[in-house]
């Protein structure tokens, strides 16, 4: 376990030396990143310029799942997407078989090979969205709440790289698929506003196909206490359903692995 | 000129094969389109409540399936060849070729239309379903008009990418620029709120940007939503639009490759 810290404290030594090398780009980036930040405001604002409350969300309230969306966002560029992208590379190279022969859990070596850290300043500017939700809203999270909000947030991600893996293993099959990370990134989108948005089929495929109400809409309802046991209960299922499922496809598809060149 | 149209044939053969030999690819591309239907979720929401400024849900259906079908339509990819040709130097040899290359790959961009049309298509099927006839442009003039606003906006958005591309010749990665051009563009362009939706101050201060021209202007005018004034006023400033860009991208382009030493020879 202790090699494994060690190992990714490496891992995130070696992307971050190679992020700052290039500073303008860095700088750059960091700047769009804020700049993308405020466009997701823009149909927030429209909608809460004419109504109070939308399906039950009052501004405020929306404010907390739209913080919530741009911190896991941010985590998804900053830390999956970037690995995604070198390990559909590295299938297509061939050397994967690089990474297979290391002796380390190969699926812990490719999820932690990329971090991009200009997507940092993403990850305060979505805990600075809650800080401002929470104070227009008039409300001191309680302990419970916070950690429960916490703890989802925690499951969120563990489903987001979950889902990952799962997205990563079909580069095994079609080998030319550099943009599946887009693809991804375009379906989370879906996260930004509260989950009763949508309605019907949508509704149950965000929740239960792809949990995205789990990874905004549950944590915001937890920070403002209205969070029942059973959607707890959901949680908790769906982060340990998708845990294994990533696993388990992740060893069947590196199991059928044949190497690009041989 | 013939050996031109030969040209341009055979560069559109050859783009059409490579966009349906990486159809894979190409399909999952396109899916990400998919944030128009993710704004529609929201305000069919708020529509359900009650119309928003006459809006009903069914007009923000029709509306966000619009943008869906002229975005694939005007879609374009310059940007990333162009940048990654210039970085890698492969652009080297392009400049050796009998064509320039800015024209290879406007072949190469106009020639994955038809598998994108393919794409569009069931949206546009949808739209109809939705829209009923009272929710279209009727008659004729002001869908050859639309016609006409989609492959103008097409040049449009080919052109400020080359732009953006060729600035690669200058900067470390134009990738960055491009997105803060995103960035005004989804705001300005009607891509995340109808512009009819935005303050009076706004909407006024984007009026002769580009950006309402390459997505909201044809939209209008295939939903029937402006009359003959505006459509003639519209294809005007694209056109007026079309020649700037094209100036610039010249002198960019000109400025760009005497400035230009390719790695690896």
């Amino acid at each position: 376990m202790a090699r494994y810290v060690r190992l990714l404290f490496v891992q995130v030594r070696a992307s971050l030396l190679l992020a700052v090398q290039y500073r303008l780009d860095f700088a750059v980036q960091g700047l769009t990143a804020l700049f993308w930040t405020a466009s997701t405001f823009v149909p927030l604002l429209v909608v809460y310029g004419r109504r109070t409350a939308v399906t039950g969300w009052t501004y405020p309230q929306s404010l907390l799942v739209l913080g919530f969306f741009l911190v896991l966002k941010s985590v998804l560029e900053g830390a999956v997407n970037p690995s995604l992208v070198a390990v559909v590379d590295h299938i297509r190279r061939g050397t994967l078989d690089f990474v297979l022969l290391k002796p380390a859990d190969a699926q812990f070596l490719v999820s932690t090979s990329k971090f991009d850290p200009s997507a940092a300043p993403g990850v305060l500017g979505g805990f600075g969205v809650l800080a401002w939700g929470l104070a227009l809203e008039g409300r001191v999270p309680t302990a419970t709440g916070t950690t429960t909000a916490l703890l989802l947030l925690a499951a969120a991600v563990w489903v987001l790289y979950s889902v990952w893996i799962v997205v990563v293993s079909a580069a095994f099959r079609l080998v030319r698929v550099d943009n599946l990370a887009y693809l991804f990134t375009s379906v989370f989108d879906a996260a930004r506003w509260p989950s009763t948005v949508f309605r019907g089929a949508f509704h149950v495929l965000f929740t239960w196909v792809v949990p995205l109400a789990l990874m905004t809409t549950w944590p915001a309802q937890a920070l403002l206490g209205r969070l029942d046991a059973a959607h707890l209960g959901a949680a908790a299922l769906l982060a340990f359903a998708f845990a294994l499922l990533g696993r388990r496809v992740w060893l069947a598809s590196v199991g059928h692995y044949t190497s690009a060149s041989s | 000129m013939r050996r031109f149209a030969d040209l341009s044939r055979a560069l559109l053969r050859a783009g059409f094969a490579e966009s349906l030999a990486y159809r894979a690819e190409f399909l999952v591309w396109i899916l990400t389109t998919n944030l128009p239907l993710v704004n529609l979720a929201l305000w069919s929401a708020v529509a359900h409540e009650a119309p928003v400024e006459g809006w009903q849900g069914a007009d923000f259906a029709v509306y966000y399936l619009a943008t869906l079908v002229v975005r694939h339509l005007t879609g374009a990819w310059v940007v990333w060849a162009l940048t990654s040709d210039i970085r890698r130097g492969d652009l080297a040899q392009k400049l050796l070729k009998p064509v320039h290359p800015l024209w290879v790959l406007a072949a190469e961009n106009i020639s994955a239309l038809p598998v994108r049309a393919v794409v569009a298509v069931p949206f546009a099927l949808l739209l109809l379903h939705a829209a009923g006839p009272d929710r279209l442009a009727s008659g004729v003039l002001p869908w050859f008009a639309a016609a006409l606003m989609i492959a103008l906006a097409w040049t449009m958005t080919f052109l400020v990418m080359a732009i953006i591309g060729t600035c690669s010749f200058f900067v470390e990665s134009a990738y960055s620029l491009f997105e803060v051009w995103s960035g005004l563009f989804m705001v300005f362009s009607g891509y995340l709120v109808p512009l009819q939706l935005f303050p009076e101050w706004l909407r006024e201060a984007g009026r002769y940007l580009p950006f309402r021209l390459m997505l909201s202007l044809p939209v209008e005018t295939m939903l029937g939503r402006i009359g003959g004034a505006e459509i003639a006023e519209g294809l005007a400033l694209q056109a007026a639009w079309v020649a700037v860009l094209w100036l610039a991208l010249r002198a960019f382009w000109r400025a760009g490759l005497r400035r230009w030493a390719a790695y690896g020879g």
